[in-house]
């Protein structure tokens, strides 16, 4: 069992995913309390277009990826504030980037496992070249986050009263979700394109509900997202079902108990009950 | 041209299509009026695990995902107001759902062109036995929405005279998911399950926009469903780019169009909705 540890691409496998894990682990944190999740689910929709563009150009997808959701990131935090209300906007956006997807996964002559491998995560496919991609993003996104930290955290849950006092919150929304942009790019080597809202919002979102103080939660949400990640790859390795099954999975099952049994109600969960309550009214 | 009207797998595209645009578009009005988007998006995924579930057990993946998709609807119907504009509940599960799909996937068998072919649409691989399901189950559908027209939509708009008024408000919730269900397993066919909310949200989206009248705004809804879908077979057919992509560019691109002139002419639209929104974030 530990010999397989000596094999390059299991090491690899780790190391990425362990990076992946804690970066998608404190952006899922804002994330959620921001009540950004639909936004996060439409960002990795939107990289995969850049990430089959990318297979028809010829570069690697990672280029297309972080060129597609970084500028859609910035797109979003320009939009600012009217974001939350628009679900439908968002979807169709999202909708249209996918269309293009699949315009380019057709115009893409190669094998369909490509686009497979973008869509559920090829984390045992990973090389050195990758995981030194990984690591440089990492570095930035975990630096660009402890910059704007306190700021980020104070905006976050309460934007009208920070704008008030000066925070410039309309610049580190764009920042922030620039950011996502860059975990999303580096998360879909891991879990692909659809299953991102595993890591991204899984782990953190059952960390708020056990934690309320925000250090406390981010930790936590690191820690539960680690685990998930390393049992998620161990399993695989040692099995033949697909990581991104085992990681989904493990997330949900974690989750569930924690959901049900815990009452209080977040802040996020206004954000979103306004936000729907909002397409009532298009 | 005409010579390609005479091609079965032509001609079964163009029936199975047109039921599915007349369904989705109606069925979409409601979505839109009652604010259920990322229902239906969370929907299609679960249809995903149906379509691969499917095959392992050696059914059609039409029945599959009918079978998913309406147990699915059920639990999301029968949760009714709780699950409203719970993302992240949503989501969870959905992502779940989608793991479950891959792990079918797996066991099944190794093919990726089969999951890209239920993520973005095999419209030009219906058979003549899909075409008549889809058609009794559209039938069935529309019929079913008819009967329940008035007390639907007066629960849509507002739920809560309704109740008082002695309509049955949580079976009416259950019931429109049922049938949002079959919707959504049928639309999956056509354009995927990545993209059903060209065919679903963008329709209805993009006629409420235009005229408030239920009545118009339904059949407003219905001609720009069958205008995407026909354009965007004739275009298929006639060019090598798949069908999905001409869908969703159409959907999108009529959605911002509406959405911007209509901007344009009622400039104080957005005034009353940001009024309810402020009302709910307190």
């Amino acid at each position: 069992m530990f010999e397989l540890l000596h094999y390059s691409f299991i090491q690899n496998a780790f190391i990425a995913g362990s990076m992946v894990a804690v970066v998608a682990a404190i952006v899922g944190y804002f994330l959620l309390t921001r009540g950004l999740t639909f936004a996060g689910h439409a960002l990795s929709h939107i990289g995969f277009a850049g990430a089959a563009g990318a297979l028809v150009v010829g570069v690697d997808p990672v280029i297309g990826l972080l060129v597609f959701t970084i500028s859609a990131g910035i797109g979003m935090g320009i939009m600012g504030k009217r974001l939350n209300e628009r679900d439908i906007t968002i979807g169709i956006i999202m909708t249209l980037m996918l269309g293009l997807g699949a315009l380019f996964i057709s115009l893409y002559s190669g094998y369909a496992e490509k686009a497979y491998s973008i869509l559920f995560g090829t984390i045992l496919g990973i090389s050195v070249n990758d995981v030194f991609i990984t690591a440089i993003f990492s570095v930035i996104t975990i630096v660009g986050i402890i910059c704007i930290f306190r700021p980020l955290l104070f905006s976050s849950f309460d934007e009208d009263v920070a704008e008030a006092r000066g925070v410039p919150v309309r610049l580190l929304s764009v920042i922030f979700l620039v950011l996502v942009g860059i975990t999303v790019s580096m998360s879909v080597q891991v879990v692909g394109v659809l299953l991102i809202f595993t890591l991204l919002v899984g782990p953190a979102a059952t960390a708020t509900r056990l934690v309320h103080q925000p250090l406390g939660a981010i930790v936590l949400s690191i820690i539960l997202s680690l685990l998930y990640t390393w049992v998620g790859i161990f399993l695989a390795i040692n099995g033949t079902w697909p990581v991104s099954f085992y990681i989904s999975a493990i997330s949900f099952v974690v989750y569930l108990p924690v959901r049900l049994l815990s009452k209080h109600e977040k802040r996020s969960d206004h954000h979103s009950a306004s936000s729907s309550h909002q397409l009532s009214t298009p | 041209m005409i010579e390609l009207f005479q091609q079965s797998f032509v001609q079964n595209a163009f029936w199975a299509g047109t039921i599915i645009a007349i369904l989705a578009a109606v069925v979409g009005y409601f979505v839109v009026l009652r604010a259920q988007a990322f229902a239906a998006h969370a929907l299609s995924h679960i249809g995903f695990a149906g379509a691969t579930g499917a095959v392992l057990f050696g059914m059609s993946s039409l029945a599959g995902m009918f079978i998913f998709t309406i147990l699915a609807a059920v639990g999301i119907g029968s949760l009714e107001k709780r699950i409203q504009g719970r993302d992240i509940e949503i989501g969870m599960i959905l992502s779940f759902v989608l793991g479950l799909g891959v792990l079918f996937l797996r066991l099944y068998t190794n093919s990726a062109s089969e999951a890209v072919g239920v993520l973005f649409g095999s419209i030009l691989s219906v058979t003549s036995g899909d075409v008549v399901l889809t058609l009794i189950f559209g039938i069935g559908t529309l019929i079913a929405l008819m009967v329940v027209f008035r007390p639907l939509l007066f629960a849509s708009i507002d739920p809560e005279v309704a109740e008082a008024r002695g309509v049955p408000v949580k079976f009416l919730s259950i019931f429109f998911m049922l049938l949002l269900a079959i919707t959504v397993a049928e639309s999956i066919q056509v354009v995927g399950v990545l993209l059903v909310f060209a065919l679903l949200i963008a329709p209805a989206a993009s006629a409420q926009h235009i005229t408030r009248n239920p009545i118009s705004s339904i059949l407003l809804s219905i001609v720009f469903g069958l205008i995407f879908t026909w354009g965007g077979l004739l275009l298929a057919f006639t060019t090598r780019f798949p069908v999905s992509f001409y869908i969703a560019t159409f959907a999108a691109l009529t959605y911002f169009i509406v959405v911007n002139s209509c901007h344009f002419l009622t400039p104080h639209r957005s005034s009353p909705a940001k009024h309810a929104h402020g009302e709910n974030g307190k």
